[in-house]
């Protein structure tokens, strides 16, 4: 059972360091191959300093924390790899240590290993649980505490609901020889079973603002050539990050940088103009440019105020079509040559006018709302998946009623909604429960 | 004298236990208080209903006989739930009380292991925890390997009625006075439980004309997988349908007090079943309700009663009189016998194991109502696998335990030695968690091979489910290869996953005449596939905890953290798996958690 497990046990994002944590017999035999020093010399509880290579090159300069089994966080031997922030370096660290015999660790899988090798009892595993909220953003606890006796109730409605029509199909079925007993009809089933996925709908969507929070969003910044991006990009982060000239074609890998507005975390990708080019470099960042969108929670589509729409404009209009998007005419302050029949905002990159765009972002994902705390949303990882779950039995369900499946099979299906919701907040739980306890946890945690 | 086996009993759960035992080969003892009652039905006059029904038909796959005797014997046959799909239809029969203890008793005479005996059992003789025989009311001493307690209502009975309580079985039959202390005093718990029965009306004193008629199907149906049907459609005897009126809750209401269960016994009563609650109770409880249907039942084609479906009672005679003239077409009726309740013990089933041996008596195995169930069904089969397990141990086997994805049987035995019960114990089909893989339907593929490796099912009906699979694997597969053209081309399987399609639809262009039942089979397998799926994917969940077992010495006391509410309940029922335990209440989650960590740490095996 004890196969070497590894993850990245801070949080993703940009931090001055970042630490790889692995864990298992062969923690030791895996680290030795791609540290550049001899790393069974090192006595237990001691940080040493060395560097991570692939081959003979070297990927970061980091400090390792040794820990020998039994006297560890899971009781195994651990290692922690302590590295510079930052999203590629600390992948790429583990992604060696994946290469290299370690698998990748599930959920809270090194607490749970703690847990099942008895070093602590369930009690302390969810106080651990607790330190983890802690140590986030307190504004993001309080939020997350505060609406959490809201996401039950609201859960316990939903869920009361379906045990409602379960209830009265059951007596339907154990004395179907009483006609004074209410029967529950295929049209009856059918009614409460569509209110029931739309509002299962509405708190799924409350998850995507959940996301936001956690992990901000993703904005792309896509257009052909020399319409200002990069200017754009430089406005918004108020710095001259990205090199702008009058070249078209002067981007061509991504360029990338984060401001916090109205406290969500909004991350601007800068990408290469699009367009047709034979410069073989210049084509790979443009083929970067288009996979990126798909990733993408927004993207803001560049326009030049001072130049009629091309074929190129037209393409990423059609490309970006079902994008969360925002046209942003740039040059304002320029002639306006542009006809478009799309709504849009007007910028001027150049003259530092980006308020209005500013704005948009702000209404298009209702920034305000989400931040007063209000929302009753669901963002941890566990309540999603179980909630996609309930959404997913609820569509099977309204599937199942128009192709007059009969109400014995049907209640499978009410049944499946009823244990997701049940699961969220713990009412009821599925045989596997060491499992789903811990997956509770954050990853790598 | 010297028998293997002493069933104390002749009930539903008696004659089965007996018949097992005599089939698998031991000589059988069965005691009655009286020879003539053997298999009576004291109560309701039917055989089956919602989930019952299927439990016939697992008995019948098993080689227990309540089927084939109910098939031979029956009134009226219908197949509830019919539109409600295959996974709750269950069948249900008017019984006749007079012909089917006749022939349930001329099973038993026909065996030659059945020796019977007319007395009281009041002891029983323990050696070193183990039972080596019964005690008479007489004094004298019967010695056996093993005995099987199926006394029904009848340890401590009494019969209540108004403000009297009269010491007594139903019938005016003779009750077991010392037996449930003696139990007692061996380590048992004890429950005192009560149930009712309705009136009995004289048949020609009821006026049908203002009551609904309600016949039996039109189709034929048999509980056993061995039978053709005995009755004609046009023979059976139908029922009919009256309500209650605003004059009968007035009666009621007014003479409230003197009912037993309110106020017209003083002591407190035992707990009657929630399922089944007196018309008292009724109109107390859903006080806004205007009325209460009530079923007019046969009880036989040799005798005159009619049985009141709904109207059970213990109000005192007079007010029973005024209560069923106030039902319409009963107005000038005779009751021919008054209604009564009737207050019994029972022990505790967390007492028992999954195989219905007691936990503290080795040797001795208890079934039916003095388990907590109610209901004839309930009993017979746990009376079926009583008798199987103790014949089983004498062979030096080990016990079948039927899984609760396999048989309502063993979700029944399942929830009594698991969750133990409070108030008489009725099968649901809510009760099922796998129902879906749980069918009237497919009881013969579950079971019947069970029955063979037991000894109660012959070769040749063994050979009949062995002829009936292949036959079903064959229609699938001819289905797969066969084209229809609807609105466009597809294989006989897609055909018949449409909703709007059946299987005799296309039965012609399969390579013979396929038995009914087998196409029938085949359609519910392919129409109903991705849901049966499903099922089965949550009842391998539970088979996974179902194989990490509990040693039966763990000390919960040694195991830390443990809740003191799970502690107590662990210690009360004893688990053999994960499983089990995670279905007693009041033990949760992470007191399983905590007992698989431990069970990690101290005993290897687990590791």
């Amino acid at each position: 059972m004890n196969d070497t497990i590894a993850a990245i046990s801070t949080a993703t994002g940009v931090g001055a360091i970042s630490i790889v944590r692995i864990s298992g017999d062969e923690a030791f035999d895996i680290v030795n191959k791609i540290f550049d020093r001899n790393i069974y010399s090192f006595k237990s509880n001691t940080i040493n300093y060395g560097h991570i290579i692939e081959g003979d090159k070297i990927i970061d300069e980091v400090l390792v924390s040794i820990f020998l089994a039994p006297k560890t966080y899971t009781k195994e031997d651990i290692i922690e790899i302590n590295s510079h922030g930052g999203i590629s370096v600390t992948n790429k660290i583990l992604e060696l240590l994946l290469t290299n015999g370690a698998r990748l660790a599930e959920p809270g899988e090194f607490t749970k290993r703690a847990f099942i090798n008895g070093r602590i009892d369930l009690i302390e595993a969810e106080s651990v649980m607790d330190l983890i909220d802690a140590k986030t953003e307190s504004a993001r606890k309080m939020a997350i505490n505060g609406v959490y006796g809201r996401l039950s109730k609201k859960i316990n409605k939903l869920r009361d609901k379906a045990l409602d029509i379960v209830s009265n199909i059951e007596v339907n079925i154990d004395y179907p020889e009483y006609e004074d007993i209410e029967v529950m009809t295929i049209e009856d089933i059918k009614k409460y079973s569509i209110e029931l996925n739309e509002e299962i709908d509405d708190l799924l969507k409350t998850s995507e603002s959940g996301k936001l929070i956690k992990e901000g969003i993703n904005t792309v910044i896509i257009g052909r050539p020399n319409v200002g991006k990069s200017s754009l990009l430089n406005r918004l982060l108020d710095e001259d990050k990205a090199i702008v000239t009058d070249i078209p074609g002067t981007t061509r890998d991504i360029v990338e940088g984060s401001i916090r507005l109205n406290g969500i975390l909004i991350n601007f990708l800068d990408t290469a103009g699009v367009r047709k080019t034979t410069n073989t470099v210049e084509k790979i960042g443009v083929e970067k440019s288009l996979s990126l969108l798909e990733k993408a929670d927004l993207v803001l589509l560049v326009l030049n105020n001072n130049e009629e729409l091309t074929n190129e404009d037209r393409d990423l209009l059609e490309k970006t079509k079902d994008k969360k998007r925002i046209i942003v005419v740039n040059k304002s302050d320029l002639d306006e040559k542009l006809e478009l029949d799309l709504p849009y905002v007007k910028v001027s990159a150049e003259k530092n006018d980006i308020e209005e765009l500013l704005n948009k972002i702000n209404e298009l994902f209702k920034l305000e709302d989400i931040n007063s705390g209000d929302m009753t949303y669901i963002s941890n990882a566990r309540e999603v998946a179980l909630l996609k779950q309930a959404k997913e039995s609820s569509e099977n369900l309204i599937n199942a009623l128009e192709n007059g499946i009969p109400i014995d099979m049907l209640e499978i299906d009410i049944r499946n909604i009823i244990d997701s919701l049940g699961e969220i907040t713990g009412e009821s739980y599925d045989n596997e429960l060491i499992d789903k306890l811990f997956s509770r946890f954050c990853l790598g945690k | 004298m010297n028998f293997d086996a002493i069933v104390v009993g002749g009930g539903h759960a008696g004659c089965e236990a007996t018949l097992s035992l005599a089939k698998m080969g031991f000589k059988t003892l069965l005691v009655s208080g009286n020879l003539d009652k053997i298999a009576m039905m004291p109560c309701n006059p039917h055989i089956g209903g919602s989930a019952k029904g299927i439990v016939v038909r697992e008995i019948d796959a098993l080689g227990g006989m309540m089927g084939k005797v109910a098939d031979k014997t029956l009134l009226q046959m219908k197949m509830l739930n019919f539109s409600k799909g295959p996974a709750v239809r269950s069948l249900r029969a008017q019984g006749d009380k007079v012909s089917y203890p006749k022939e349930m008793q001329r099973l038993l005479k026909e065996d030659k292991n059945v020796t019977f005996l007319e007395d009281i059992v009041e002891d029983l003789i323990i050696e070193d925890n183990k039972i080596t025989g019964v005690i008479l009311s007489t004094g004298e001493k019967i010695s056996s390997k093993c005995v099987i307690l199926t006394t029904g209502t009848y340890m401590k009975a009494d019969i209540l009625v108004g403000d009297t309580r009269t010491r007594s079985g139903p019938s005016n039959t003779r009750p077991s006075l010392f037996l449930s202390e003696n139990l007692e005093r061996l380590g048992f718990r004890l429950l005192r439980l009560k149930t009712g029965t309705p009136p009995r009306i004289q048949r020609d004193t009821i006026d049908f004309s203002k009551t609904k008629m309600e016949p039996g199907d039109d189709k034929l149906y048999t509980f056993s997988f061995d039978d053709k049907p005995y009755y004609k459609v046009e023979d059976q005897e139908p029922c009919y349908l009256t309500y209650t009126t605003p004059e009968t809750h007035e009666i009621i209401r007014k003479n409230l007090n003197k009912s037993s269960m309110y106020g017209g016994i003083k002591e407190k009563l035992g707990t009657g079943p929630r399922y089944c609650p007196s018309i008292e109770d009724k109109i107390v409880r859903f006080a806004d309700k205007e009325r209460h249907q009530l079923f007019l039942e046969p009880e036989s084609r040799y005798f005159d009663d009619i049985y009141v479906q709904g109207f059970s009672t213990s109000m005192p005679r007079d007010v029973q009189e005024e209560m069923v003239h106030s039902l319409p077409g009963l107005e000038n009726a005779k009751i021919l016998r008054y209604a009564y309740a009737i207050e019994y013990d029972a022990i505790d089933s967390k007492d028992l194991y999954p195989s219905l041996e007691t936990k503290i008596i080795e040797n001795l195995y208890t079934a039916g109502q003095i388990n907590g169930t109610s209901g004839y069904e309930e009993a017979a089969c746990q009376g079926l696998m009583a008798g199987i397990n103790a014949g089983l141990k004498m062979q030096g086997k080990e016990p079948l335990i039927l899984k609760r994805d396999e048989a309502y049987i063993g979700v029944l035995i399942d929830d009594l030695v698991t969750k133990g019960v409070r108030d008489p114990y009725r099968l649901l089909t809510s009760r099922a968690e796998y129902r879906l893989l749980l069918r009237s339907d497919n009881a013969d593929l579950r079971l019947r091979k069970y029955g063979y490796e037991v000894g109660l099912i012959s070769k040749d009906q063994y050979d009949r489910l062995i002829e009936k699979e292949n036959n079903i694997n064959k229609i699938i597969n001819e289905l797969n290869d066969i084209t229809i053209k609807s609105d466009k081309k597809m294989n006989g399987i897609e055909f018949i996953k449409r909703t709007e399609n059946s299987i005799s639809d296309i039965k012609d262009k399969l390579s013979k005449k396929y038995d009914e039942l087998e196409l029938e089979q085949a359609e519910i397998q392919i129409k109903y596939e991705g849901y049966i799926k499903k099922a089965r994917k949550e009842a391998e969940k539970m088979r996974k905890l179902e194989n990490k077992k509990i040693p039966k010495d763990i000390d919960y006391d040694k195991v830390p953290n443990l809740a003191s509410e799970a502690r107590v309940k662990l210690k009360e029922v004893r688990p053999l798996s994960f499983s089990q335990a995670s279905r007693i209440s009041g033990v949760n989650p992470s007191d399983i958690a905590i007992l698989s960590v431990y069970m990690k740490r101290y005993f290897d095996e687990y590791k």
